[in-house]
Formats: structure tokens, sequence, C-alpha cells
């Protein structure tokens, strides 16, 4: 039949088409599944798994007595997917979050990101905040809620210079391999203590793989690793000291460092003005920081370590045991103070222009006689003098771990010949034997010096780690006798009548001490009339107590005057803060927020 | 003619039954996997609403196969009439989903008029070319073309359904080539679209929804906005793609339950198949399809009258144009148009319409002996 035959054909050419259409879907499948099945279903499993850092609680520091000085903060943070965002949703976000179109924008569209990666959008969010983002997640694919830990600084501005401050991987940071495993969005130490043990006290991160639908909601957790804690760190420094000078500057600039002699831990250390790591703790504002580095202050120095002044007369010391030790002086030696002295056609005046008579070295220390030391100078030459320096660690980093350490300056005939090419002048030696001149110190060199006097000889590194073992830098090699008379000279600064260093006084123990005031201009007019940026820089260093020193010092206040009217009280209020029993420090009330 | 012979049930075609019956079943356990709410204890209905429209789905295939399709052939006019009319109903008080209006709601029930269009468009189509004796030339082509076809193929493009306004006008072409054409009309049609293409493509490109638009720019160039219009595609081909050779395992696919992947349970419902049983379960699958097309062009060959044949042929093209869109749609080898996979995708409606269709096509089977009357 002429249909029949005719309807074969056409089934036979539509079976030999479907056929063909048959065989093209099961090579699509083929080649769907089998030649880049591998590369889709790692595709899938990145579709559906989100990796959370789960940041680890850092260590927590403890001053010397086991207070702590900071807390673990969380907050949280808003963070976005940029693959998964519309950006046409950016208008509706910015309300939501607060904050300006153009800042998001910015955000999500920095260089380099990649666009599966969470971009922090905001940090600090409150609870309101939170609840709010929470209730509007899913208007917005791609929108996270993340925490962040940070510290909180729970003393604030106090031992600021010490324990630093965190901040977020800078560029320079997160292409070093060292920081391979921070994330991108975490704090790690970045100045101070904070910084320098940020290994030991980060720990390490732990994860969370999550399972999420394609609207971001979190379906299940499929593995955690847990975080391990960073270890703690317990300082040498004592914040009840640090905080009691803190107190004590009350707006003067300066610097205060405090040691333990018999091994070099430093109990104290203040640099005034501070600055409070908690603005850094949850990410600064550039006006914040430009505010920062725009005082005149200079408040981000630590002035204890990165600033050398002269000495001014608690140099002195050194002057007296170097002439002592020479043998060129005895405590018998004596010198008759007219106000000053000549020298061919020079004259150096004593800061008393009436003169102090006839002294010997007790009374020369006491009252601080300029021409007694000028006479001793003259007997010793610079090059002794520089011996005698060096050998208690001046003109010499201490080696402590804080940066950018100043290494101060003491002269001698061959450094004059390289540097300034000229010969020495005995006249520079009247001027440096007093302190004055071009000799230099910082604050902690001072300490260190006064330090090695009160234990016998021994230039410790100072250390910011209690119960380290102690690095002997150098032995002064010097006779006991004479530091232990020079001890009683200075218990005489503070405790005899005429003494410059009267306001160090302290009915608990004998305090022994010494002031200086450092110049800063040659001009010699009365302080007080001079503006406060002429006005010389007030010293003092002591050790307490002189029969057994449990602490050595030095305080520079930045043009206080006199270190009798402007160091010495500050040094007292440190020494009798240190020397209060423990459990008074632990009462301490915690500042809370 | 509601006689149950036991010839009947002797000749009843178990192999199409029982094909569809298990692509019916795979469909509904495919369902209950693609809309899982992982970490909800609220689990989705729609896999016990497709077993119920199952259920009925029997029902009506059975009724469709006791009568003798002849009878179809008789009312067939009153159908056509009548399915125009819904069409036109759809127009004026249809419901609008997804930005196109295609229901009509009869009290608690919505159903769509377009899905069993297909079916009385093809009976019609039939039943008109097997009045028709020999090979139709030109003219003939053109003003069957212009009764039956120009006005379902205008109020469907309205609607819009442009699935369907295409599947339509394949059906009608498919159906005159297998009816028989002289070659110089078959040679006509072919130089008549070619010319006319780029000027038809111009006028349905401008007469497009924008989501149709992206549709077609998508299919283009998937990867040209991958969260965007490319989207659907990329996360159908990842779907197929991740299940690799033995596939996730069953309700152990993802992309489905967590929503990356979108009208899971209906138009893709093959790529979450294909995700939890790999390569080895979609071949099995395809090949189910494979049988179903094959049969069905078996029993056009051996039907007992042109009416039988073009009937047959009608519902195993518009099968085949279903499964083949489909499929490749869920592939990324052609452009997203929303056609549902026969037997499997989500939906009351499509499905008895898909029954019903298939008890009309195992009819002409059962009936292929003139003997019986």
């Amino acid at each position: 039949m002429q249909t029949e035959k005719n309807g074969t054909d056409k089934v036979i050419i539509a079976g030999l088409l479907i056929t063909l259409g048959f065989l093209v879907l099961l090579i699509r499948l083929w080649q769907l599944q089998i030649l880049q099945g591998s590369e889709y279903r790692r595709v899938s499993e990145s579709n559906r798994l989100r990796v959370f850092g789960v940041p680890a609680p850092r260590g927590i520091i403890f001053d010397r007595n086991g207070i702590p000085l900071v807390k673990n903060i969380s907050y949280f943070c808003a963070s976005l997917i940029p693959e998964e965002f519309d950006t046409q949703n950016l208008p509706a976000l910015a309300r939501v979050l607060k904050m300006p179109e153009e800042e998001l924008s910015r955000r999500l569209n920095r260089k380099g990101q990649s666009p599966f990666t969470p971009v922090r959008m905001k940090e600090g969010l409150s609870f309101s905040d939170v609840s709010y983002i929470e209730a509007r997640k899913s208007e917005f694919p791609g929108l996270m809620i993340e925490i962040e830990v940070s510290r909180q600084y729970i003393y604030g501005t106090v031992g600021a210079h010490v324990i630093g401050y965190l901040g977020k991987l800078n560029p320079t940071q997160a292409k070093d391999p060292a920081f391979r495993d921070v994330p991108p969005e975490a704090y790690i130490g970045q100045w101070g203590v904070e910084k320098i043990f940020d290994k030991s006290l980060r720990g390490t991160a732990g994860q969370r793989i999550i399972e999420v639908d394609a609207l971001g909601r979190e379906i299940r957790l499929l593995k955690e690793n847990p975080p391990i804690k960073g270890q703690d760190l317990t300082l040498s420094i004592d914040i009840a000291l640090q905080r009691e000078v803190e107190k004590a500057f009350d707006g003067k600039t300066g610097a205060l460092v405090a040691l333990k002699p018999d091994n070099g831990e430093v109990l104290g250390l203040i640099s005034a003005p501070s600055f409070d790591p908690n603005k850094f703790a949850k990410g600064i504002s550039s006006e914040e920081w430009t505010s920062l580095m725009k005082d005149k202050k200079l408040p981000m120095l630590d002035r204890a370590v990165q600033s050398q002044y002269p000495p001014g007369s608690t140099f002195k010391i050194i002057t007296a045991i170097a002439g002592l030790e020479s043998g060129l002086i005895d405590e018998a030696t004596t010198s008759t103070c007219r106000g000053g002295i000549s020298f061919g056609k020079w004259h150096f005046g004593c800061w008393r222009k009436g003169g102090h008579n006839t002294v010997s070295l007790h009374r020369a220390l006491v009252e601080s006689c300029d021409v007694y030391f000028y006479e001793t100078g003259r007997k010793l030459g610079i090059d002794r003098i520089y011996d005698y320096a060096t050998r208690f660690g001046l003109g010499k980093e201490t080696g402590i771990v804080l940066g950018s350490e100043k290494k101060g300056l003491i002269p001698n005939v061959a450094w004059k010949a390289e540097t300034k090419k000229a010969p020495w002048f005995l006249g520079e030696t009247f001027v440096n034997s007093i302190g004055q001149g071009y000799i230099s110190a910082t604050p902690l060199q001072m300490a260190v010096m006064m330090s090695a006097v009160s234990n016998g000889g021994t230039v410790y590194r100072p250390t910011l780690v209690k119960d380290e073992d102690p690095v002997v830098l150098r032995h002064a090699e010097v006779k006991p006798q004479t530091l232990e008379a020079i001890k009683l000279h200075l218990s005489g600064v503070v405790n005899e009548p005429g003494g410059t260093g009267g306001a160090a006084r302290s009915a608990l123990m004998t305090v022994g001490g010494k002031t200086g005031t450092a110049q800063v201009v040659s001009l010699r007019k009365e302080s007080k009339y001079l503006t406060e940026k002429h006005r010389d820089h007030a010293w003092f260093v002591a050790t307490a107590p002189v029969e057994k020193p449990q602490i050595a010092l030095a305080v520079l206040v930045e043009h206080g005057g006199h270190g009798g009217s402007a160091a010495a009280p500050i040094a007292k209020r440190a020494i009798e803060a240190y020397m209060q029993p423990v459990e008074k420090k632990k009462e301490v009330p915690v500042v809370q927020d | 003619m509601f006689r149950i012979d036991r010839r009947l049930i002797q000749n009843f075609d178990w192999l199409t039954f029982a094909t569809v019956l298990a692509l019916a079943l795979i469909g509904v356990m495919t369902i209950f996997s693609a809309t899982r709410q992982p970490g909800d204890d609220f689990q989705s209905p729609l896999f016990m609403k497709q077993l119920v429209w199952l259920v009925i789905g029997i029902i009506a295939m059975i009724i469709c196969v006791s009568f003798d399709y002849i009878w179809l052939g008789r009312i067939a006019l009153p159908l056509y009439l009548l399915g125009i009319l819904l069409l036109g109903l759809v127009l004026v008080l249809g419901k609008v989903g997804m930005g196109a209006q295609r229901w009509i709601s009869l009290g608690p029930l919505a159903f769509q008029p377009s899905e069993f269009f297909k079916l009385i468009f093809v009976i019609m189509i039939a039943q008109y070319l097997s009045m028709i004796a020999g090979e139709m030339d030109i003219l003939q082509l053109l003003r069957t073309f212009f009764v039956w076809v120009a006005l379902p193929f205008v109020l469907l493009f309205k609607q819009p359904d442009l699935g369907t306004a295409l599947v339509v006008a394949i059906i009608f072409s498919t159906m005159m080539l297998a009816r028989g054409l002289r070659q110089k009309a078959v040679l006509l049609i072919f130089v008549v679209s070619l010319v006319s293409l780029p000027f038809i493509g111009n006028i349905v490109w401008t007469g497009l929804k924008d989501y149709q638009k992206n549709r077609l720019v998508a299919f283009v160039d998937p990867e040209a906005d991958p969260s965007g219009i490319g989207y659907h595609i990329n996360q159908s081909k990842i779907t197929i793609g991740s299940g690799e050779v033995l596939g996730k395992g069953y309700l152990q696919g993802t992309q489905g339950p967590f929503r990356f992947l979108p009208e899971r349970h209906t138009d893709f419902i093959f790529a979450v198949f294909a995700e939890e049983w790999g390569f080895l379960g979609s071949a099995v699958l395809l090949s189910l399809y494979f049988l179903l097309i094959m049969r069905g062009l078996d029993t056009a060959r051996k039907a007992k009258d042109s009416f039988g044949r073009m009937l047959a042929f009608g519902i195993t093209f518009m099968f085949s144009i279903y499964f083949f869109v489909n499929i490749g749609m869920t592939l990324g080898i052609m452009p997203v148009v929303g056609i549902p996979l026969p037997f499997m995708s989500y939906g009351g409606t499509a499905l008895l319409s898909n029954f019903i269709s298939i008890g009309v096509l195992m009819n002409v089977r059962t009936r292929r002996f003139t003997l019986f009357y």
C-alpha cells in the first residue's frame, strides 16, 4: 500500500534524526560529566562551602605581679562577598550599614581582591546594628556578620609605649611569608611587646567549614578546627608604678625608666605624654592617626628609648667614680668654689653664683658643685671620663627589645678628631665633666648606669619579660667600696640639709639620688623668665633603698627646669609606688569601660 | 465503545506504559530530592502533589486508551474551537505568573490551557491531514497554515508563551513533512524560511520581553555575566558536571536543595538527577526517553490508518521536541526556553496532559489491527 510504504520511509528518517540527536546529548553529557566532571565538582563544592577563620584568643599580657593589662574583646563586623552581591543593592546597603555609598564601593572595588573572599565593610557594629542587619540579610546575598577579636587595654594610656598596640597587616607584611597564616582582616601586634612577642601571643587561628545555600544561609557546620590560644606573657613592668608615674607627670613631657638592679628587669618605662592604644585596637581612623602624628608633643615617640639628652649633673656620678678609681681624687680632696672657675680666656660658672666655698667630694655631690667637677675633670682628661662612662653602659645601645633605640654619645679625643676634624680642647673637658656639651644619653641608659652603680657594677641588658635569664652586657670593674661610697653620697643628696634632691626624700626608706639640669641653651638666665621651650631639661637618677637597692631609675622632664624640683618628686612617687606591698598593688581598681 | 475486549488488554502497550511510569516515578523521587530543605524540619510537599497528579494522570490515560481513537477525529473540530476559546480567555482573565499570563483559575484549581492545546492541535491537524489524499502542494500547505496554525500561534505568542508557540509551529512543520509534501513545496519552505529568517528574527527580537532577550543572550555567551543572565546555564552545567561518572548519590546532591540551581524541580529537574546519578544514571534515563520516542515512531509505522499515523507522529514529535529542547537547555547547548521535561518536571497540568497524550498514542497502537472491528 502506497501510504504504508510512505509512512515507513518517514519513520526511518525521523528515527535516524532522533538517534543522531540522542547521540549529541550523550556526547555532551560525556563532556560535562566525565571530561570536565572533576572541575565542575570543585566548583560545586566551592559553591556550597564557606571557610570561616576563627581567630585565636591572643595571649594575655600581665604585669610582674600577675595583674592583667589587656583583655580580649570580640566585636562584630559586616563583610560582603563581592561575587554574590548585586551592586544595584548598594544604596540600600549603605542605608543599612549607615555608611556613605562611595565608601562601600571603594572597599568593594579595591584592587587585588578575590571576588570570592569576604571584604570587610564595617567594623565595630553594635548589637542593635547586628540584629538590624541579620533581619535584612536575605535582601543582600553575600552579606555576612563576622566576629573579630581585638584588645582592650585595661589601663588605657598607661604603659602604652611598652605594651604597644594591634593593627591590621600592612601591605608589606601581607606579602611576607611570615604572616601567611594571618587572615587578611585579623589584627596582629604592630608596636611594643604586642609586636615583639606577636608570634607567641598570636596563637593559631582555627577554621569553621560551613555549608551554605545560594542565599548565604548557613545549613550546617561540616568541620571545625578549634583555634589554639596564644601564650600568655608576664612582663617585668609594675603597673602600679606605671600608673603612679603617669599621674605624676601630669601633662609634663618626659620619660622615666626604672630597673631592678640585680637582673636588669624593667620595672617601669614611661614616656609622657602617652597615647591610647585602644584607639588602634578596632582600627584607627585616619583623622585620629593624623592628629596623633601632628601632635607637637609627639605622644608616639618613646622618649625613654628614642630620645637623648645631655645628662647634666647626673653625670657627675661618673666623673666622681672615675676620679676615685683612678686615684686622682679621694674622699678628702677638696675644691674651693667661688661661683666659677677661669681657665685661660674662658670662665666656667657654677650653677650657684655665690659659690659653695670649700667642698669635699661628699658635699660637692650633695650640693652639685660644678667647680669641684671641673677640677676633677681637668685632672682626669676626657679619655678617662670616656672610659668610665662606657664601663657603665653609656654611649652604646642597651639592646632593649623596643625598637629604634638611640645610643647617646660619650665623646673622647679620637671621636672629636674623627667627626669634627679638630683637636680636643681642655675647656670641653670641663663642660663634659658636668654632663653638658657633646655628652648625651637616653633615660634608659641613665637608668642602666644607675642600676650598675646600685648593684656593684654589673651592666645588665634591660629586659621586659619577667624571670628571663639576665643578660650581662659587661662589668664596670670598679672597686665595690667606690660604689658603696657613691651610694652614701647620693643618699646625702636626698637626705642631707642643703642637698639638691630633697624632694625625693621618703619617709619609708632611704632614697639615694642625683639631680641634673641639662642646658637647652647656653644662655644662663633665671629659668622662670624663659619660655618653656628654652627652659632646661630636669633630670633625676635614683636608687632605693640605699642599703640594699631594689630599684634604680632615671627621670627626665623636658624643659622641666631644675632636676631637684621637677624630676625628683616623680622619682619619689615611682619608688614609693613600687615598694608598697604587692597585695596593695592588686587592690588597684581595674579600669572598666 | 467502552467495552473492554480481552484482545485489547493483550495488545495493550505495556512497554510504553512501563517506560512512562518509570520516568514519572523517577521524576517524583527527583522532585523530592530537589526540594529538600537541608537543615530544616519542614519538608516540601511538592513530591506528594506530583504523586497525586500521577495517579490522576494514569486514570486519565486508561480512559484515553479505552475508546477507539477514531472518535477523536470526529470531535476534533469542537475540541479545537474550545481550545482556541480557552487560549483567548487566558489573554482576557489569565493569572500572571513569571511575567506571563498562562493560567486560568477554576475555583481553587489553576490550569494552563496551553498544556492541553498542544494535544488538541495535534488531533486537529492529524484529522485535517488525513482527509487530504496524496502529496500536498504549496497552496494546500499555505491554506493549512492559515486556517489552523496562524491563530493559535498568535494567541500563544501574546500570552506570551514563547515555548509552546514554537512547539506548536514545529509540531506543525514536522507533521507536514511526515505527511508528505511535494518536493517543490519542501524546497520552497526551506528557501522561504532561510530568506525570511533575519526578518522574522528581527520582528521576534523586538517583540520579545526583556527576560526572553536575556535568555537568548545568555545562550550565546553564558560566561558574560555569570551571576546574571548566564546564571541558569552555568549553574546547570555545574550541577550536571559535578555528578561525574557515578553521581553524588541519591539525596546527596547540593546544587538543587541549596538553591544554586534555579527552577530545580521544574525545568532543570534533569540537572538534579544527573548530579545525583552521574553519567551512568543519566545515560539510562536518556535511553528511557529514546525508547519511548522510538516506540512512538513504531506506533506511527504500524498505525492502521492515516489519522492514527498522523496522531502518533504528532504526539511523538511533541514529546521529542520537549525532550531535546529541555535536555539541550540543561546541558547548555540550547537556549533557555522555559520548557519542562515530560513526565519528570513538577507540574500537575503538564503531567496530566502528558499522560492523556500517551494514552492517545497507546490507543493508536492497541487498535493497530483493523480486524478487531
